[in-house]
């Protein structure tokens, strides 16, 4: 008895702690779980179950008799992916990424090499070059609607000035979208200079010491040390302004509507168009939506994929 | 680019030469220009608003006024609830802001300071979220709040954006560089961990705290699709619909869509001016070390 007692005695502490520590941990758990509960609650309502709903959407088609949904399967999917308006949509979409991409960063670049010395005042400048980051799409839309209007807009007098006939910039089917692609660059090119200038004061100026130590020109070390160095921002850059490419909308919805002709048709104004003045066509805006996600994490995953370190965008 | 190159020699050539040289003045040059090209069109819609009318959409356009006028303003406020948009577009952009705060706060604190089973799923859920496009999820976005009755309310705006992946990452980091000391002293005191995270935690973490409340403001108030698909009454629309009616047909004033345009701007403007360096770094994110 007393053997036992001796025994038990010092093992009664230990199987206390042990058990206060696994009550600790569990409400440590439950904290944890009530800290993150808000947060999941609104990506399951808002982002998680639209998305797996968008997929589901896909599979059916509106019932023409009431408001019923009828199931046609996969055939909704392949239907959209063969469609003219999904193929012209997205060559306009691949367009559209194309031109903003490729002149927002080359301009942005321009723009942070420019603004990357040490000169006395380069401060206004930076503020300047990085000024439309505040903008919003309608913002921008709308002062780019008053440059480019045919009569009495600032582009076509200054061309004017140069002897050269006015241009419809939104009106005629060959211009529109490059006129979109103009304001969204100017809109983007705030983002895209701050990045590209962060980028280049990363680079140690050891490198361009040693380069003119060697006798290396200007023109060499931006080739040899400034863009190699810059790569990993520079592809940052590109995926950053091609995403928000695929996901340009109040630009068109604002500057052109789609049109003319459907030349600014993007797979973005395609899924609002389908969705709310098509009737009967959510089950295809669904599905042309599932789509554009794919694109969209296409380009994440190549992200995450090619750059070392996380990135995130907002 | 040649003009540019130069940089790279003023940037790494030694300090003590302090001649004008040709380059500088190259590239002060070259800076101007590319000021005055970026800056035009945010100049142009300004002195447009303050044009008086027989100066308004004339060939060759006015770029100076001698009779600047209000008038275009007070148009605005006759033609649209211009202090109800701007209103809206607050009372929006505010609880949002406040709502991603909250949220992100406490999921950060959760990840950074708590230990539970399920937490890296939970956070890849979290990371997940950002390859998911708003466009992609409209439609049935749209079907929810028509069923719970929020078209036309501040709650439709404004709580589908009341969570952040991106502001808990940006929390997160910072968090993660806290001294472990101060927040283990707190522990043993007794305090609860929301008491930590607000009396310890937060007071440490301003600068974070106040680049997310810049980005999330900015990001909010500047706002289209969504905003466009939940109101169809003018008096629940933000600023950024509201504009939609100043152009929407052909005989649209170009002095009273930009007096529109500019009030619009002015907060976003004042903002940008007032935390600059915290909006630069909301937005560059993880991409560069901020």
């Amino acid at each position: 008895m007393s053997n036992i007692a001796t025994v038990a005695a010092p093992e009664r502490p230990a199987v206390s702690a042990a058990l206060r520590r696994r009550i600790s941990y569990a409400a440590q758990a439950v904290t944890g779980y009530v800290f993150l509960a808000p947060s999941l609650l609104v990506f399951a309502v808002f982002i998680f179950y639209p998305l797996i709903k968008s997929i589901y959407l896909g599979f059916y088609v509106s019932n023409p008799f009431g408001n019923g949904q009828v199931y046609v399967g996969a055939d909704q999917y392949r239907r959209v992916l063969s469609s003219d308006q999904f193929h012209t949509a997205l060559v306009t979409t691949a367009l559209f990424a194309l031109y903003t991409v490729v002149g927002g960063v080359v301009l942005g670049l321009l723009l942070a090499l420019l603004a990357n010395a040490r000169l006395k005042g380069i401060f206004i400048f930076r503020t300047i070059f990085s000024s439309t980051i505040a903008t919003s799409v309608a913002v921008a839309s709308l002062m780019w609607i008053l440059l480019f209007n045919p009569s009495i807009g600032v582009l076509n007098w200054a061309l004017s000035l140069l002897h050269v006939a006015r241009i419809n910039w939104l009106t005629s089917p060959h211009w529109a979208l490059f006129s979109v692609s103009i304001a969204t660059i100017w809109l983007q090119l705030g983002f895209n200079t701050i990045v590209l200038l962060a980028g280049l004061q990363g680079i140690p100026d050891e490198l361009y010491e040693s380069a003119r130590v060697d006798g290396a020109r200007p023109l060499r070390q931006f080739f040899t040390i400034t863009l190699p160095m810059l790569s990993p921002t520079l592809f940052f850059v590109i995926v950053i302004a091609s995403i928000r490419a695929f996901e340009s909308f109040g630009q068109i919805d604002l500057l052109t509507q789609g049109g003319p002709n459907n030349a600014t048709f993007t797979l973005v104004y395609a899924i609002y168009r389908n969705a709310f003045f098509n009737f009967g066509a959510t089950g295809v805006a669904s599905a042309q939506a599932v789509v554009l996600f794919v694109i969209i994490l296409l380009f994440t995953a190549i992200q995450f994929g090619v750059a070392e370190r996380k990135v995130f965008y907002g | 680019m040649t003009a540019a190159v130069p940089a790279l020699q003023t940037q790494t050539g030694t300090p003590a030469r302090r001649r004008v040289r040709p380059g500088t003045i190259v590239r002060y040059a070259a800076l101007t220009l590319a000021a005055l090209v970026i800056i035009l069109p945010v100049y142009l819609a300004m002195i447009t608003s303050i044009l008086p009318a027989n100066e308004v959409a004339t060939v060759p356009p006015h770029f100076v006024t001698l009779h600047p006028t209000f008038e275009n303003f007070r148009h605005v406020f006759r033609v649209v609830p211009m202090w109800r948009f701007l209103l809206n577009s607050t009372v929006v952009a505010s609880c949002i802001t406040l709502a991603q705060l909250v949220t992100a706060a406490l999921a950060a604190y959760a990840f950074v300071f708590l230990r539970f089973p399920l937490r890296r799923v939970l956070f890849f859920l979290f990371l997940s979220t950002l390859m998911v496009p708003a466009e992609a999820t409209i439609v049935p976005n749209f079907q929810t709040i028509l069923h719970l009755h929020w078209i036309n309310t501040y709650q439709g705006l404004a709580v589908p954006f009341a969570a952040t992946a991106f502001g808990t990452f940006l929390l997160r980091q910072f968090f993660l560089s806290l001294p472990k000391e101060i927040l283990d002293a707190a522990r043993v005191d007794g305090c609860g961990h929301l008491r930590t995270l607000w009396s310890i935690v937060l007071p440490l973490s301003r600068p974070a705290f106040a680049t997310l409340a810049a980005y999330a403001f900015l990001a909010a108030w500047n706002q289209y699709l969504w905003p466009l698909l939940a109101t169809n009454k003018p008096n629940m629309q933000t600023v950024q619909i509201g504009l939609r009616a100043l152009v929407g047909n052909e005989a649209s004033d170009p002095g009273l869509a930009m007096a529109g345009t500019v009030m619009a701007l002015i907060p976003t403007m004042a903002l940008l001016i007032l935390a600059q360096r915290h909006i630069v770094r909301g937005l560059t994110g993880g991409a560069v070390k901020g």
